[in-house]
């Protein structure tokens, strides 16, 4: 039971590790309360649906379980977006359209059909905990490096910005990029001899993906290069 | 003219991918050959431009006048995830050489999030700026959907170059490739205030 709630923090921690849910990794993540807002309202959208799929896990048929999944994770994120707009307007604003996106968030939808439909409530709701937590803590690494390099300050506060001028390039869009590949390096290098390093992004990350069962595009695609 | 003003902002200025992050799982997937990242764009702009040809008229004449707004991402999702298979189908049985083309892609669009994000920005848009109607919606698609090649293919090219690099063993793979994003989103960087030179 542990060990389902730490391997989403650690080991396989789905940003740094599984590489899943880059777009608002890269987004959002310009100030850490922002990182942190998102990281938030994806946990509980993660806990919500994992717990009402794996309640459902049995009813839903099998055909039609990927619409399924996303009616059930819209219908959360409709409601954290509701809850968002009228108690923390100031995050609302900042995250804008990506909180609405977390609806395509691949790592809710991978971890519903890959936990959730086949694991009874009380796992996966620790599942989808811990890989909140995973997700919230990436981001605010994300966010605090680059609002500390970006601005200078860190949720707000003036930390550097007295002696070191700001690099501002860190809180435009190619910040994010280089940001998330050196973190992505830094931890490739930690984890060296531990095998199993993600290479490559295969196609969003197949092994995550939800459709990459019935998927036809899975062999077709890595092998589209060679087929000419 | 000011239907030019969108489509050059949305291509380059406001790149989906570069500048709002949107779509970056296929950018960084399927971007190793040139030839399945216009395949992929394509499909993309494909479904783009069809879903806000769709979406926006929902909005527009069921959600608004009913007052049922807070059920837009629901619907939305909803609504592209059919039009996918729909598409997929139809292109199956009446245009097969374009299916031959897209198909393989389609499936892969219905979690793309830059498809669900243009149709939401443009009720965005919409709401902020009155004179934004449907032609602006569907410009504003197609030009995000160009953006989106445009990135796409810039890239692929620059990947296949990067593979015969000789690369240090812990930035191999996916860093060494969002460090050549950063560097190709900088370069975009370039584009900021293009349109209000040109059209201001």
């Amino acid at each position: 039971m542990r060990k389902v709630f730490t391997n989403g923090i650690l080991r396989e921690n789905p940003v740094l590790r599984l590489v899943l849910g880059t777009c608002p990794t890269l987004a959002v993540t310009t100030m850490a309360v922002n990182g942190l807002g998102m990281g938030i309202a994806a946990t509980v959208v993660l806990v919500c649906s994992n717990a009402v799929i794996s309640l459902l896990r049995n009813i839903i048929p099998d055909r039609v379980r990927i619409p399924a999944f996303i009616t059930i994770i819209a219908g959360f994120v409709t409601i954290v977006q509701l809850l968002v707009k009228a108690y923390a307007p100031a995050i609302d604003e900042a995250l804008g359209i990506y909180l609405p996106l977390i609806v395509v968030n691949c790592i809710i939808l991978a971890r519903a059909e890959m936990f959730a439909s086949k694991n009874p409530v009380l796992p996966s709701i620790l599942d989808g905990l811990g890989m909140g937590i995973g997700f919230t803590a990436a981001l605010l690494l994300m966010g605090s490096i680059r609002e500390l390099l970006g601005a200078g300050t860190l949720f707000g506060m003036e930390v550097t910005a007295q002696f070191l001028d700001p690099m501002v390039v860190f809180i435009l869009p190619p910040g994010g990029f280089f940001v998330f590949g050196m973190l992505i390096a830094l931890v490739n290098r930690l984890t060296a001899d531990k095998s199993k390093i993600k290479q490559e992004f295969s196609c969003m990350g197949c092994e995550g993906c939800p459709s990459s069962g019935s998927c036809s595009a899975r062999a077709q695609v890595q092998t589209g290069g060679e087929e000419k | 003219m000011k239907l030019l003003a969108i489509l050059l902002s949305a291509i380059l200025v406001d790149n989906f991918v570069l500048s709002k992050f949107l779509g970056i799982c296929p950018f960084l997937g399927v971007s190793k050959r040139l030839n399945t990242a216009v395949g992929m764009s394509a499909a993309v702009l494909f479904v783009m431009a069809i879903a806000t040809a769709v979406t926006w008229p929902i909005q527009k004449c069921i959600l608004d006048p009913f007052g049922l707004g807070y059920l837009q991402t629901i619907v939305f999702i909803l609504v592209i995830a059919g039009l996918v298979q729909l598409v997929e189908t139809a292109l199956k049985k009446f245009v097969p050489p374009l299916y031959q083309a897209l198909g393989i892609y389609l499936p892969l669009i219905t979690t793309n999030c830059a498809v669900l994000g243009v149709t939401i920005l443009n009720i965005d848009n919409a709401a902020a700026d009155a004179t934004f109607g449907f032609a602006e919606a569907m410009v504003n698609s197609i030009g995000a959907g160009l953006g989106f090649m445009l990135a796409l293919v810039i890239f692929a090219g620059i990947r296949e170059k990067l593979e015969t690099c000789d690369i240090p063993q812990f930035l191999k793979g996916l860093p060494i490739t969002l460090v050549a994003a950063s560097i190709v989103s900088l370069s975009f960087l370039g584009f900021q205030g293009l349109v209000e030179g040109i059209f201001g």
